[in-house]
Formats: structure tokens, sequence, C-alpha cells
């Protein structure tokens, strides 16, 4: 049978999007979730501080869009599918956002990637 | 009656659509992961099927945290591609057959499975990229698709354990179907892959190998892992292996495997595919 679930502190830089970050991340992920929409995202390059204004997110989630911020967005609710809508307005892809993340060049982070196939 | 010709897995990687789009299937980086393909094209092309149900996640295209099923079946004539936010090309609308999803539905309804039916259903690259891969000419696909969404966005996901029996319950329904079709079950998404966190970047060769063989020969034992151990053993996103479970809980002939590939890397994510044939 299968097991309960355990904390998600247990896997380390692993973060489990679970009902308590949802709720924390509604406002920023449905920010995200319309980025789906070019003019939406036209919108955004427009007039940031209107657009987030619109969706209601708090100072933290404005802060981390500010500074594009992966593991920032993450702290405050951000689910990775709908940033991945956020971060491709910049042209930025699961690589450089990897990259991003974990404090390496793209370059380096492609060659860790690579490597595993080793 | 319909008969369930076999099962593949693949993986949907965005960036293989957009290698795809750019016509980049032989670069260096990407030659060593199209050169998979070939023989699961031919084996289609042979057999012919008439349906494709396409067992995959939804990555926030269709469904947003509003709403978001753990199982959904779509019930649409069609179902269309969309903008995604970042840059794959907008795919024609691919047909669906709304008599049989219903038959579907109705027939894991009353296995107890209580899915949310969709007559309109937006389809994401974990659908379009697997069917460019496996149908490069769309003039030439014939297949009529029927999509079951997973959801693997927000925890709690359904077990493994959950997802082998709905496939199980998934393979009675179309067995039941009074057509003469014939189908084949595809799961998408996998191996192992993580996109977020300080962990992104994690791949686990080791466990995608034993995975490979698991699913063919022994996909019961894979359904004693945990949710949260997949997500330890596979990444956050290899978790996508359940799709792979549905798809092979829906085989309940005599299986056997006519080809598999597997290659690191593509983008963030260890790249498998398996062909399955599944005899009366």
């Amino acid at each position: 049978m299968a097991t309960a679930q355990k904390p998600s502190q247990d896997i380390p830089g692993t973060v489990i999007f679970d009902g308590k970050l949802a709720i924390r991340g509604y406002a920023l992920n449905k920010m995200c979730y319309s980025f789906n929409e070019a003019a939406n995202r036209k919108a955004f390059l427009e007039n940031e501080d209107a657009y987030c204004a619109k969706f209601g997110l708090d100072a933290e989630q404005r802060d981390a869009i500010r500074r594009r911020d992966v593991l920032g967005l993450i702290a405050v609710g951000g689910n990775v599918y709908y940033l991945a809508k956020f971060t491709g307005i910049f042209g930025l892809n699961v690589q450089d956002i990897g990259a991003q993340q974990t404090g390496m060049s793209v370059e380096a982070f492609k060659a860790k990637l690579k490597a595993a196939g080793s | 009656m319909a008969r369930i010709v076999g099962g593949i897995c693949t993986s949907h990687i965005p960036a293989i659509g957009a290698a795809i789009a750019r016509g980049t299937q032989n670069d260096a980086y990407w030659q060593p992961f199209f050169a998979g393909y070939p023989p699961v094209r031919e084996w289609l092309a042979e057999v012919k099927p008439d349906i494709a149900v396409m067992i995959y996640n939804d990555h926030g295209l269709n469904f947003f945290l509003d709403k978001l099923p753990t199982f959904a079946i779509g019930a649409a004539p069609e179902y269309r591609n969309a903008d995604e936010g970042w840059g794959l090309p907008t795919l024609a609308p691919y047909p669906g057959d709304p008599q049989l999803s219903w038959h579907v539905i109705e027939s894991v309804v009353a296995a107890e499975f209580d899915v949310t039916s969709c007559q309109e259903m937006l389809v994401d690259h974990a659908f379009t990229v697997p069917l460019a891969l496996l149908w490069p000419d769309r003039s030439q696909m014939r297949v009529k698709t029927l999509p079951i969404a997973i959801n693997t966005v927000q925890h709690p996901l359904p077990t493994p354990l959950r997802c082998y029996k709905f496939g199980a319950a998934i393979g009675r329904a179309l067995a039941s179907y009074p057509k003469d079709i014939d189908v084949v079950v595809i799961g998408t998404g996998g191996l192992s892959h993580q996109l977020d966190g300080q962990r992104a970047g994690f791949i686990n060769k080791e466990f995608d190998l034993m995975c490979l063989d698991a699913i063919v020969s022994d996909p019961r034992a894979l359904t004693n892992y945990s949710i949260h151990e997949l997500v330890e053993l596979a990444g956050t996103q290899g978790v996508e292996l359940i799709n792979w479970l549905v798809m092979r809980g829906a085989l309940t002939g005599k299986v056997t495997k006519l080809h598999s590939h597997y290659h690191i890397p593509v983008s963030n994510t260890a790249a498998g595919l398996l062909l399955l044939e599944n005899a009366a």
C-alpha cells in the first residue's frame, strides 16, 4: 500500500506545491497563468505595477516579481509551471531558471545535466 | 469489439516541440534523442490504430488552480492547442471521438473513478509533443484522440497505485467498446527531472533505468512508491511517471517490449521511450 506523505522538508532543495502553498501563491499564480495570452504579456510589460496590483499581489510577491527571482517567487507560493510563463516573457527557459536557482552559469548548469548521463 | 494493440511511453519536453518547429532534429544535440523514434513510427504505420488515448498532465493551459481535477477526460469533437506563453507555435486542432469518450467516462465512473468530463479542453505540449514525435507528418495522421489529464501540478497527487488502477479501469472501458477499432494508449512525461528549487537539474539515471524495466515486467512494484518517494527519486516533475503507470494499467493482455530508448539530457530532463505490444 502507498505510504502517507512525509513532510516536504525531507527533500533538500525541493518544495512540494501543496494546499498551503496554493493558498499562499494564488494571486501570483493567477497573474502568471494570465501570461498564456500575448495581450496580457504586453500589458504587464507596459505597466508592471498596475498589472501586479490588478491581481492583488502582496508586497513580498511584488518584490520577487520585480527581482525576477525564481527561488523568491517559489518561497511566496509560486508554482514553477506558472512561473515559467512569467520568465518566458523575458526569453528565459527552464535551463536559464535552473542556472539561476542553483547559482550556476547556464553553461555550467547544462554541463551538469550532460554529466548526469555518463 | 475494440482492441488495445499496444502502449507507448514518451517524454513530452517543450524544447522537443521547439526543435521540431525549427527543423533541428539532426543537430548534434538533438540527433541522439530523435534517433529513438523511427522504430515506433514504423510500428504505428503497420498497426494503424484508430484511436490514441493520451494520458498526460496539463501544465497550466486548460486548468488553473481555481478548478483542478485529479482525473479529467476529454469528450470533445476536437481538441485545440493554444499559446502556453513561451513561444511554441500553436498547432492545428486534433480530432476527438465523443462517443468513445462518453463510453469511457460512463464505464470508469461505474467502476468508482469519479472523473471530470470536458466538452472543451485545450491540450498543451504534454499532448502535442508526443503526437508530433509519433506522427511527424500531420497530413498522414489518421488517428483520433482521447485526452485523459492527470493532476501533477498541485499536491495531493493521486497515488501511483490509484493511477495504475485507474489505467486498468480505462483498459476495461476500452475493451468493452462495441465498435471494431484498434486503440493505442500513450503515457507522456518523465523520466527524472526537476525544474524548481535549489535541486533544479536533478536527474537519476539508475532509478529511470529501473523504471523502464519495471514498467514492462513488474509495474505493480512501482505502485509501492508514495508520491513523496517518487519526488525524492525522480524529481518534482519526474513524478509524471504516474502517467506511465496509468498507461501500463490499461494493458491487460500479454505485454511484450518491442523497443526502448533513453537519452540524457533533453533540456533539464532524462528522456525515455517505450513501445509495448499488448496481445490478446
